[in-house]
């Protein structure tokens, strides 16, 4: 029997903001635990909520970046349950007027162009943290009150693949908008899945289970793969799928059974009195919609367009945002676009793949990469040394003409300058220089080598060979 | 000063704040005076729960000082009470639950940073209903407030510690709070004036939450002049508190001191409906005395109805307590307040909660949390939002009527301690008066009317639309002054007719 | 509006679960006190179903105001001991619950 598979995910993405969703502390990640906290986010006796306005505008953003729907008018509600982590034990969220309705993303599948719908997308808060003692758990608020948006797809996945390319697409969306820094080690992209198997051809999606600790989109795939063959070999041999919980168990590769005893979830929700609507008008949407960054699709197509660059490397460009604003803003600068490109997917991306640092921490910036690969244009210093030139840059930042300078890398390319070394190589080495004049081309790379090591690699090469075969083929042999 | 016999002469608000101001009195000795009448009177009352008696001497002397060096704030040394469930940097906010019995909070409420701004000084915490569920201060965990007019009956509630302390001189003014009817009831009990402002009017931030939808910080005082002093210092928005509004504060002490001697050209209604049910006689007659005084000052006196009225005790119950269910899940035992160790969390919460919480807010919570839950929702805290929305509509029309509602405060003055604590549903009737104004969210005043056959106060309700609580505050006053002037209260038993030991 | 929970022992049953939601421990006594109590405050306001509010507009604010937010500013919150200073139980900045087994 053949099964289709239906996979519907629940993201939650912290936003780029500075502060907290209803308070002024910071979201700052690492600090000590209950460093960043205040009476609101850690629920103390009279705090009260007031939203931030740049979350709102975040969440629109995103709305409008997937082509949603945004609700002109949205509100938010308590949803009441009891946990260590929760600081009021119930979480500010939004029920039943969600600033995002519909939408969707259009991903790449091998079977070709796919779009996978949204369901909504919602404000709301995020939890505290709880560490665990051999004896005892502790809690930690920093986390209390970050600013996540929650994004529903409807269960249009039917693959393992297809789920891990709708979140890199997704990933980089919400990058080019601006909305999140989608960093996974710092949580800000959370991933809870739905999934499901039934016969092909049947009409009703089978029973779901909801897979929960998906700490990386590895973890997302891996876990689907697991949970789809599970179901599947249930359903095989006849047997049911049970609806519940499952914890992803990363170090062995399975799914588990999470809660047995559980009581139904009753969340009680009813509308934040604390809290007042949001309001949104379509001059507001309008203006929000041309500040929206080009989103990724757009942005390759243009790259193509505009800097004549394959695909491939338009792809590769942006799949981060701020990769490929650097790459503009260098290939503006110098006017060699693709050699730009060349230069920033082989070198820079390998550096900040081995450091696992983003483009924006190097000390390197698009004007150096620029001034540099002219330099390299113009013979002002050869490739080697611009490797080691662009190394530099990338560890500790400067001018390429100031390091070139002070490394004494500039390329010898004065005529006058090399002649007194080319006859010095030519006095030491009578012998390989007879054997150029007697018709033996392959001797002169000996002494083009010569002439570079006693210049330590300064000269320009094209200029050594040019020096030297005009000073071997005007002299005659005898001296 | 002897503890017995009757207090001796109250400076009010006012008067306290005129007598500073012309170095007739420094803060200090205001203060002591007033530590001492506590001293005196509150074993018996029962009206503070924590009394702050060095620090506030110590900030008494530093305001004279300021003084001295010729600050200009006006209520630089005045002694003011706060209710035990508005916070105070570094004082305890027990709300009257043993939950939060050793919680001191770090911040201060929006309202006690104007008031510390302003100069004031803090004097101690006044005793309420538990977390402000009911109306006697009989579910205080520290015991009950006493009235002062007769220490066997209630002090009201919830603000009953305020409305007892300023009652009897054990306060020059006090902060409550009112959900549905918890400073006007008690003030009327204790025959002081109680203002509930418009919903939004006040911060809430510092306020711990009963039912947020419901709930005002206001004033309570000996005369209407000194609840505009108040309220003055109180009002305005708070960038802490979404729900304060961005209005701006009329000049309320100039709408009092310029109110005029009559009421000409003010039109009173009356609604049908809170002259129906089951008033005492005695009740019903000392406002219709103040009706017929009103008449005479030139007051045009019309009949209103407010036809929903009726629904306004089930309705409030039903969205206070579903509000409170969820306000009140925050006592865990886990960040702060009581705890009762176990092995397991959930098994801690439970108990932590049944240890910490009283009988009638657990009533109020399961309550809450049935009509919220799962098959309810639409039955019950939906249809109530509905009633409200009638209750609001109601408002509207009697006001384009009239401009101001007169009612009595409760169907009757204070009863006996102990005589409805254990029939819920009773206590909750006796708040009918009080609750529409908490649904629409419009201000609302209780001014003593007069004594009862049995000596105690009775309480005139006068309710003004949304933000016209210059309107309110002005015919309170005027009607203030028609209104007999109440003797000092006996601070003791009617029954035995002494003095309590 | 549910006739059916007037019988008590529905309602006993009610209340038990409604505590288990609300965190509360109850004994039998509990149960007993608060059936009774619960029964006769439901009695009482189910005197709202006897008016028609299909097309009436639910009031969640008395005084409908909408978009207040603030700026995205960090402001000063509470100093690391004092976050800590009511806690029941801290140890290494945390506050310290039983262990929660996930
Ligand atoms: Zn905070």
């Amino acid at each position: 029997m053949k099964f289709a598979v239906s996979i519907g995910l629940e993201i939650h993405v912290q936003l780029r903001t500075r502060t907290k969703i209803f308070c002024g502390c910071p979201t700052t990640f690492g600090a000590p635990p209950n460093t960043q906290v205040c009476p609101v986010c850690l629920g103390l006796p009279g705090a009260l909520p007031v939203l931030n306005r740049e979350a709102v505008r975040l969440t629109v953003m995103a709305g409008l970046a997937l082509g949603c729907r945004i609700n002109l008018r949205s509100k938010f509600d308590r949803k009441n349950y009891f946990y260590p982590d929760m600081p009021k034990n119930y979480q500010i969220s939004q029920y039943d007027l969600p600033l995002c309705v519909g939408g969707g993303l259009e991903i790449e599948t091998p079977a070709g162009r796919r779009f996978i719908r949204l369901r909504r997308i919602h404000l709301e808060e995020d939890v505290g943290k709880n560490l665990h003692f051999a004896q005892s758990s502790g809690v930690d608020f920093n986390r209390a009150g970050v600013p996540l948006m929650e994004i529903v797809t409807e269960p249009d996945l039917t693959s393992a693949d297809e789920a891990h390319t709708f979140l890199l697409a997704l990933k980089e969306v919400l990058l080019h908008g601006g909305i999140s820094d989608c960093n996974l080690e710092e949580g800000n992209l959370r991933c809870d899945v739905n999934i499901s198997v039934r016969p092909e051809g049947a009409d009703e999606l089978g029973v779901k289970t909801e897979l929960k600790n998906l700490n990386s989109f590895r973890a997302v795939h891996r876990a689907l793969d697991y949970e789809i063959r599970r179901q599947i070999d249930l359903l095989s041999c006849g047997r049911t799928v049970v609806q519940e919980t499952r914890r992803w168990n990363d170090e062995l590769g399975i799914t588990e059974s999470m809660r047995t005893k559980e009581e139904a979830h009753d969340y009680r929700y009813f509308p934040e009195p604390d809290l007042v609507p949001v309001e949104l008008t379509e001059e507001q949407l309008t203006e929000w919609r041309a500040q929206l960054p080009e989103l990724p699709a757009a942005r390759r197509a243009r790259l193509v367009r505009e800097y004549g660059l394959p695909e491939y490397d338009a792809k590769v460009l942006t799949a981060d945002p701020d990769v490929a604003d650097f790459f503009e803003a260098a290939a503006r600068r110098s006017q060699q676009p693709k050699i730009v490109s060349n230069w920033i997917m082989t070198e820079v991306l390998r550096v900040l793949g081995e450091r696992g640092s983003s483009i924006r921490d190097l000390p390197l910036t698009p004007d150096a990469l620029a001034e540099l690969i002219e330099m390299v244009q113009r013979g002002v210093i050869n490739m080697p040394a611009a490797k080691s030139v662009l190394a530099e840059l990338m560890e500790h930042g400067g001018r390429p003409a100031e390091i070139i300078e002070r490394r004494g890398l500039v390329q010898i390319s004065d005529r006058g300058a090399l002649e007194p070394v080319v006859e010095e190589v030519l006095r030491d080495h009578p012998g390989p220089a007879a054997d150029y004049r007697n018709g033996k081309a392959a001797a002169l790379q000996f002494l083009i080598g010569q002439v570079m090591k006693r210049t330590r690699g300064k000269a320009n090469p094209k200029l050594v060979a040019e020096v030297l075969r005009a000073r071997l083929e005007s002299q005659s042999p005898s001296s | 000063m002897s503890c017995s016999g009757p207090v001796s002469e109250l400076p009010s608000l006012s008067a306290a704040l005129d007598a500073l101001r012309r170095n007739e009195v420094s803060s200090e000795e205001l203060v002591s005076e007033l530590l001492r009448t506590i001293e005196c009177w509150n074993p018996t009352l029962n009206a503070y729960v924590y009394v702050n008696s060095e620090e506030a001497l110590a900030c008494a002397r530093e305001a004279d000082a300021r003084r001295r060096a010729g600050d200009p704030a006006p209520w630089v040394g005045v002694p003011i009470g706060i209710k035990d469930n508005i916070c105070v940097r570094g004082q305890p906010c027990t709300c009257g639950s043993k939950i939060l019995k050793s919680y001191r909070s770090p911040y201060d409420a929006t309202v006690s940073r104007r008031l510390r701004e302003a100069g004031a000084v803090f004097v101690g915490r006044l005793n309420l209903d538990e977390f402000a569920m009911g109306s006697s201060t009989e579910t205080s965990a520290w015991g009950p407030a006493r009235n002062p007019w007769d220490v066997d009956r209630v002090a009201g509630g919830s603000s009953g510690g305020s409305a007892a302390a300023v009652a009897a001189g054990m306060a020059v003014a006090a902060l409550g709070s009112d959900t549905g009817g918890s400073i006007r009831q008690p003030a009327a009990f204790c025959g002081c004036v109680g203002l509930k402002p418009s919903y939004g009017r006040v911060s809430r931030y510092g306020l711990v939450a009963y039912a947020s939808s419901l709930d005002q910080i206001g004033p309570l005082t000996r005369t209407v002049r000194d609840a505009a002093l108040l309220l003055s210092v109180l009002a305005g928005r708070d960038p802490m508190d979404s729900t304060s509004l961005d209005v701006p504060v009329p000049d309320y002490i100039a709408a009092v001191d310029q109110a005029p001697d009559d009421l000409r050209g003010r039109c009173i209604g009356l609604p049908r409906e809170y002259f129906a049910e089951g008033i005492e006689p005695d009740v019903a007659q000392a406002v219709k005395a103040a009706v017929a005084d009103m008449a005479r000052l030139g007051a045009d006196v019309v009949e209103v109805s407010l036809p929903h009225t009726h629904y306004a005790v089930a309705a409030y119950y039903l969205i206070a307590t579903a509000e409170a269910s969820a306000n009140l899940a925050r006592f865990d035992g886990v960040r702060y307040g009581l705890r009762v160790p176990s092995e397991d969390v959930l098994e801690q919460y439970e108990r932590t909660r049944a240890e910490g919480f009283g009988q009638e807010v657990k009533r109020r919570i399961i309550l809450g949390t049935y009509a919220l839950s799962a098959g309810y929702y639409d039955a019950y805290y939906l249809r109530a939002q509905k009633v409200r929305t009638l209750i609001r509509r109601d408002f509207e029309r009697a006001f384009q009527q009239c401009d101001l509602l007169l009612t009595p405060v409760a169907p009757t003055t204070a009863f006996r301690i102990g005589e409805r604590i254990s029939d819920p549903l009773t206590m909750y009737l006796g708040d009918i008066f009080t609750v529409p104004a908490n649904l629409a969210g419009i201000c609302a005043i209780s001014i003593p009317a007069g004594l009862d056959s049995r000596g105690l106060p009775v309480g005139l309700q006068l309710m003004a639309p949304a933000l016209e609580e210059a309107r309110l505050l002005q015919v309170a006053h005027v009607v203030e002054q028609t209104r007999p002037r109440l003797p000092r209260p006996p601070l003791a038993s009617r029954a035995s007719g002494g003095s309590p030991a | 509006m549910n006739e059916h929970t007037t019988c008590s022992e529905d309602l006993a049953a009610e209340v038990r679960r409604v505590a288990k939601l609300a965190r509360i421990y109850v004994s039998e006594d509990d149960v007993a006190q608060w059936t009774r109590d619960l029964g006769r405050i439901l009695e009482y306001v189910r005197q709202l179903n006897e008016l028609d509010v299909d097309s009436v507009e639910p009031t969640a604010h008395a005084i409908p105001v909408a978009n207040v937010m603030r700026d995205d500013e960090p402001r000063p919150g509470l100093p690391h001991t004092e976050a800590l200073s009511n806690a029941p139980a801290a140890r290494d900045g945390l506050f310290i619950v039983p262990k929660i087994i996930e």
